[in-house]
């Protein structure tokens, strides 16, 4: 579960104050808002990637406020996926297990796992340059999702995607995030998506969060 | 096709004016090369590598511009992902004070580096200690790699520090994200990603060491078989009127120049990936 109580964050001359929001256990939330409004701001904010003014974040729990991003349990996908470009696919899968030092053989049977659950086994040799948007998301996916964080944090992932392969990444995200069971916090401005993948919607609007109508 | 023809002949001024620029330059380098080739033979060129002297500088020449240019790089990789990635009060100030060694006179360098060694050290007793008697680098070949490096390391920082600005920050957010301390990030989704920068700020370095004279002179001496690198083989063979040896080792510094350019353009060719092309 995540729980943010009045956060106050300011990234240059962006100010955001008490934003306060939370996510059931397991539960697909989506937080939609007009271009601008500091959903980005706000999602890096959770991830530790701007330091808070005031308020407090708990994930299952744990306070992680004063955290570093490394040490909250976050998956990460940014907005253009952030791939690595020296790093062939496999290397992306199995960058978090390698960081939290799992042992070889379960980094492998996990990179293994989500390479057929992602759809991405016959990439897993390729370079990261080569793919399609819709191959470096699911990439990007399972990255964030290797190391089993508590949640993942979606930066409008499907916002470079066509038609037809954000349909099949909107299949995708409710099947892993079922299986995998994790607390997901999805920030999108397309109100198809949110009606899709939602249990939870969320809008920020006028520097307030509040459930979408 | 008739639309191209009729803009290019709108254009011609402009493309005649940057082709003549460009030529100019050409001919101005090519010139020069000529002439020192024509000027040396290959008999002269061979006579002055068997020279003992001239054997020496250029061993010498050959590892302090490597020992110079490793040390830049080790320098310039953090300053330049400073002053790169973060904003800190003074910043404007630290940038300026980076690039002092690139627009100052090199005998100054030199002269500076000597009264630094030279100047009292407070509070070190009667007489007291120098900077020279707990680090003793003048005239020494140590002394030639502090002048090296003192010049490379700036070419070296603004070469890293435009490789970081060129890279993306996102990677290395996500690798913090997902567990990796800013310092394990750097290392393993930066660094990687800056590759070509890395082996461009180290050839830099290295081929403006190679061709450093005036700091070495001052700073390190021009003592034969002891701190004699090739510029100074050049400088002291002319002193003495031998202009053939001189232009045979100005040429062998060509050639060696030539060799580092090609050996890093295919280098770069082949390492770094697609964000990291400066």
């Amino acid at each position: 579960m995540i729980v943010c109580e009045n956060l106050q964050m300011s990234v240059g001359a962006f100010y955001l104050d008490r934003i306060s929001l939370s996510v059931p256990t397991a539960a697909y939330a989506t937080l939609m808002g007009p271009t601008g409004c500091g959903k980005t701001t706000v999602l890096e904010s959770l991830c530790g990637l701007h330091r808070l003014r005031a308020g407090r974040i708990t994930v299952d729990g744990t306070d992680v406020t004063n955290l570093p991003p490394g040490a909250r349990g976050f998956g990460y996908v940014p907005q253009d996926g952030a791939m690595f470009p020296t790093v062939d696919v496999r290397g992306h899968l199995e960058f978090a297990p390698r960081v939290h030092r799992w042992p070889r053989t379960k980094v492998a049977d996990r990179v293994g796992e989500l390479a057929a659950a992602l759809g991405i086994a016959h990439l897993l040799s390729r370079r990261v340059q080569g793919l399609s948007g819709g191959e470096r998301q699911r990439v990007a996916l399972g990255r964030a999702i290797a190391a089993r964080p508590s949640a993942l944090l979606l930066d409008e992932p499907l916002s470079a995607l066509d038609e037809s392969a954000r349909d099949g990444m909107i299949s995708l995200l409710r099947e892993i995030q079922q299986t995998e069971r994790i607390t997901v916090l999805h920030v999108t401005h397309s109100p198809r998506e949110a009606e899709a993948l939602a249990d939870v919607s969320l809008i920020l609007e006028g520097g307030a969060i509040r459930p979408a109508l | 096709m008739l639309a191209h023809s009729r803009r290019i002949g709108w254009d011609w001024p402009f493309w005649a004016l940057v082709v003549a620029a460009t030529a100019a330059y050409l001919i101005l380098i090519v010139a020069l090369l000529a002439v020192d080739a024509a000027w040396t033979s290959p008999h002269q060129l061979l006579d002055s590598l068997e020279s003992r002297e001239i054997a020496f500088s250029i061993r010498l020449s050959l590892f302090t511009s490597t020992a110079s240019a490793l040390l830049a790089l080790l320098v310039a990789i953090p300053a330049g992902y400073l002053l790169s990635r973060t904003q800190f009060p003074g910043k404007l100030l630290v940038d300026v004070v980076v690039d002092i060694p690139i627009v100052l006179p090199p005998l100054v360098i030199g002269l500076s580096l000597l009264i630094l060694f030279r100047v009292p050290i407070p509070f070190t007793g009667n007489p007291p200690l120098r900077l020279n008697d707990v680090l003793p680098l003048t005239y020494t070949v140590g002394g030639v790699v502090l002048a090296q490096f003192t010049v490379g390391a700036a070419f070296a920082v603004r070469t890293m520090r435009a490789t970081f600005d060129h890279l993306p920050r996102r990677p290395e957010d996500v690798a913090r994200v997902l567990g990796c301390s800013r310092a394990e990030a750097v290392w393993r989704v930066t660094l990687p990603s800056s590759r070509r920068g890395m082996v461009t700020a180290f050839t830099l370095a290295w081929a403006r060491s190679l061709g450093e004279f005036g700091p070495i002179l001052v700073f390190a001496g021009a003592t034969r078989l002891r701190t004699e690198v090739l510029p100074t083989s050049v400088f002291l063979e002319l002193s003495v009127g031998n202009l053939e040896p001189a232009l045979a080792v100005s040429l062998l510094m060509v050639l060696l120049s030539i060799g580092v350019l090609i050996v890093v353009r295919s280098v770069g060719d082949t390492v770094g990936g697609t964000h990291d092309r400066l």
